[in-house]
């Protein structure tokens, strides 16, 4: 079994992750896995970048109690988180979080339920630049919205 | 007692990462807002009350009712936008 939570600079590779993630357990059905990417937000202006800052430690810690919380209310088999920090580039990867299970229905919504709860309770930032400056990404209520949608409260839009 | 305060983001680019603080026995993270809050404009500026800030002790999140611990790390951050 790889580890659960990964947080880094180096980008994955989705087939692998996935192959780690199955191998060797045949009561593994279905597998679910969401790619989250770099958006180019710079339009007309030109090509725009992207930053990620996270909270070492705490980030992994609070992943890794996700990913318990998801054992407890679905039936799954594992699950994995990898997010990347530093400067990325738009089209890049920034996060998979894959889920296996005997069916499709309990890896869906796992996987759902992990990108909710990590969107608005996992320690990163992000900082978007282009050619007109920086700025630092402002957190979304629909984001508290989707987490709530679980049952969890969330007030991280504020 | 002692306490160790982190700041990421955007309150990091504007109050530095780290610093820290003796508070009095029996503080929450709201009453050291409060403190930090009348240390300098910049403080204010990034910490005030209309602002959105979110904190954590000893690297779980938590709300400003939460009672410090001697010695452990606080930190101040803006909502998350990972993901």
């Amino acid at each position: 079994m790889p580890e659960r939570v990964s947080v880094r600079h180096a980008d994955f590779d989705l087939s692998a992750e996935v192959a780690a993630l199955r191998e060797g357990d045949a009561g593994v059905g279905a597998v679910v896995a969401f790619v989250g990417t770099v958006r180019d937000h710079g339009g007309a202006q030109g090509v725009s970048r992207m930053e990620l800052e996270h909270y070492p430690g705490m980030t992994e810690t609070a992943i890794e109690h996700m990913i318990d919380a998801a054992h407890q209310r679905f039936d799954i088999r594992a699950a994995r988180v990898v997010h990347r920090i530093g400067v990325l580039q738009p089209t890049e990867q920034i996060v998979l979080v894959a889920v296996s299970s005997a069916h499709r229905g309990q890896a869906f919504q796992a996987c759902e339920f992990l990108m909710d709860y990590l969107k608005t309770q996992a320690p990163f930032w992000k900082k978007e630049s282009s050619a007109q400056g920086s700025r630092w990404v402002d957190a979304r209520s629909s984001d508290d919205a989707a987490l709530q949608r679980w049952g969890l409260g969330s007030g991280n839009a504020g | 007692m002692k306490v160790q305060i982190r700041y990421f983001a955007s309150l990091r680019e504007a109050l530095g990462a780290q610093e820290s603080l003796d508070m009095p026995a029996g503080s929450t993270l709201g009453s050291l807002r409060d403190v930090l809050i009348a240390r300098s404009p910049r403080h204010v500026e990034v910490l005030a009350r209309e602002r959105a800030v979110r904190c954590a002790l000893a690297q779980r999140m938590c709300d400003e009712s939460t009672l410090l611990v001697d010695g452990a790390e606080v930190a101040f951050f803006p909502p998350v936008t990972g993901g």
